[in-house]
């Protein structure tokens, strides 16, 4: 099964009707672009306090969603944050009132590359005579991560939340929640950017760029028009997924997880990847080689190989002081906010080093920070993984935020 | 919290935004927060000393006092703590002009190196002295710059600072009564426990005179 998608079109991921919120005025892009309508699907977990003061925001990562806490309605998988974020967890929604929504841009009810083109006409393009929607794809305009927190903000006001207790955040999402406190700071009271960066490093905009490559490669992505044909760039954006994949673990999660362990090849010659020969070179394969394609292969159906490209780009161009001649602390000057910065030691694609620059960047700023280098060898993803001194740092630092914010929310008896 | 923790917090005024450099387990900065209404942040070494801190809620970074206190503002802080920690450092000089300079006040702890019994099993053994304060041998101490009160007194004379108040205590923390004789302290002194301010520019009406 996982050695399919070299080969073969997936079958076509499930439509799924998404909470959204909708804002028909649209938004001011940074490109100077302005985009209407514009939709943002969401989900809430918690009750919202009479005083409105228990929000928390949570930004996902590059290939997350809003469907943080409860099953996946696509995949029928756990929610991608349900060990932090529940009754009782360090994010407790028995206390707080948790917001996640799908990023501009996306590709799971968000407005984003698979959303109609308003400005082009439904035209007929199969034999059948169905009219089909011309979808943004390509042409949708570039974002940025501020753009992203833009529409994250539109939505807050529209959830009629003035202030934020909290935003939080791991890789991408932490580049949204340092974006959201240079932005709105008056609406951020405390700020948890986990595993991430002021800036996208040149290593890693090389990442990107090859994950890029891949899905351009495919001859199924069709100059970004894959849609027209009913196919999906499978193999590229596969690929892809694998490439980044190896680069949100770590030397040691990998060797633990597979060692040099091998496995006896499927008997479907396309398995190989080399019909001609089912049994000669691949005959077995790496069981490390077996999980990444697995990886790959289950991505495909769930996430728009156009969203891929426009996000990654968005990050590629996350540079927090780039209006302000390369200095991170300007952005954070005079803020209220209350950081807490969080690392692990073995996450060579948002190293300790890039959050010890955001960390000192803050102390120049005067602002009120904790920094935690969490000792993991599990990599990048050690954000979403079994932790317990990343749990009690989260719980422990929300929980003296909240004291010092006044909220006084004791869970339910 | 130690006793020697207690006459730190005496010291400082209620309200204060306080660094605390080398904050261990964060009992001085939660003490300064809670009975003192304080903005009080740590820095430590320790990450597992900084895991536990943030996890109880007390804003620490993971850092040390050589190469973290340049990132700070001018006068970020009213006062700039370092408990037990200028013999450990690289550059003691150093840190403590970087102290007096993101705080208007700094606040020093140190084991006196000048004490009797140090001095007498130097004098009597010729080997470096072992001693319930100075408990590792020589390759192995992180003490890297002892010193003694009468030297710290004439760094603070050397770079100007004032010494607003200053104590000799024991290694328990209890106050000790040699504080008219500065020579009597650096003999019988466990520890030392300075305030120090900038020595500020003299008002005009001064100068002119």
């Amino acid at each position: 099964m996982e050695a399919r998608i070299l080969t073969d079109q997936p079958e076509t991921p499930l439509e799924v009707d998404h909470q959204r919120a909708v804002f028909p005025e649209g938004l001011s892009l940074d490109c100077g672009a302005m985009l209407a309508p514009v939709e943002i699907a969401y989900r809430t977990y918690g009750i919202l306090s009479a005083a409105r003061d228990n929000a928390i925001l949570i930004c996902h990562a590059l290939t997350g969603d809003q469907y943080v806490a409860e099953t996946h309605p696509v995949t029928g998988r756990p929610g991608w944050w349900e060990r932090m974020v529940g009754p009782g967890k360090p994010i407790d929604t028995d206390r707080f009132f948790v917001i996640c929504s799908n990023v501009l841009g996306g590709c799971m009810g968000s407005t984003g590359p698979r959303s109609p083109n308003p400005s082009r006409p439904a035209f007929d393009a199969r034999e059948d005579g169905d009219a089909v929607q011309e979808l943004w794809g390509t042409e949708f305009p570039p974002i940025t991560i501020r753009d992203m927190v833009r529409a994250q903000h539109a939505l807050v006001r529209q959830l009629g939340i003035e202030r934020l207790f909290a935003v939080i955040g791991g890789s991408m999402g932490g580049m949204q929640t340092l974006e959201w406190a240079a932005t709105y700071p008056e609406m951020v009271f405390a700020a948890i950017p986990i595993a991430t960066a002021p800036f996208h490093s040149a290593q890693n905009i090389a990442f990107n760029e090859v994950s890029r490559q891949a899905i351009f490669a495919d001859p199924d992505w069709r100059g970004g028009r894959y849609w027209e044909s009913g196919s999906i760039p499978a193999r590229g954006l596969a690929v892809a997924r694998m490439m980044a994949h190896i680069t949100y673990l770590s030397e040691e999660a990998l060797t633990r997880k597979f060692g040099r362990r091998t496995r006896r090849q499927n008997a479907s010659p396309e398995a190989s990847g080399d019909p001609e020969h089912p049994l000669s070179f691949f005959g077995e394969i790496f069981e490390v080689e077996s999980y990444l394609r697995h990886q790959g292969s289950s991505f495909v159906l769930r996430f728009d190989a156009n969203s891929y490209l426009t996000i990654t780009r968005a990050m590629d161009w996350m540079d927090i002081g780039a209006e302000h001649d390369g200095d991170y602390a300007a952005p954070f000057v005079g803020t209220r906010t209350r950081f807490c910065v969080v690392s692990f030691t073995s996450d060579w694609l948002f190293p300790t080093s890039q959050s010890r620059v955001l960390v000192r960047a803050l102390n120049r700023a005067a602002a009120n920070v904790s920094f935690v280098e969490i000792d993991s060898d599990k990599g990048h993803d050690a954000f979403l993984l079994d932790e317990p001194d990343f749990d009690r740092t989260i719980r422990g630092f929300i929980s003296g935020a909240a004291e010092h914010a006044g909220l006084h929310i004791g869970p339910k008896p | 919290m130690r006793l020697d923790q207690k006459l730190i917090a005496q010291m400082i005024a209620p309200g204060s935004r306080v660094l605390d450099i080398g904050s261990g387990d964060g009992s001085l900065i939660d003490h300064l927060f809670r009975e003192r209404g304080c903005d009080a942040r740590g820095i430590e070494i320790d990450m597992q000393e900084v895991t536990r801190s943030v996890a109880h809620g007390l804003p620490v970074v993971h850092g040390d006092a050589d190469h973290d206190l340049a990132h700070y503002p001018d006068e970020s802080f009213d006062y700039v703590v370092l408990q037990r920690t200028l013999q450990a450092v690289e550059r003691p000089r150093e840190v403590l002009r970087q102290m007096l300079r993101i705080g208007r006040h700094a606040i020093v702890s140190f084991p006196n190196f000048g004490h009797w019994e140090l001095r007498l099993k130097l004098l009597t053994t010729g080997r470096m002295p072992n001693t319930a304060v100075w408990s590792t041998p020589w390759f192995a101490t992180p003490n890297i710059h002892p010193c003694t009160i009468r030297d710290f007194l004439a760094l603070c004379s050397d770079e100007s600072y004032r010494v607003i108040d200053w104590m000799a205590i024991d290694e328990e923390g209890e106050r000790a009564p040699w504080r008219r004789s500065i020579r009597l302290a650096n003999l019988f002194g466990e520890q030392a426990l300075f305030l120090l301010g900038r020595n500020e520019p003299a008002s005009r009406d001064e100068r002119l005179k």
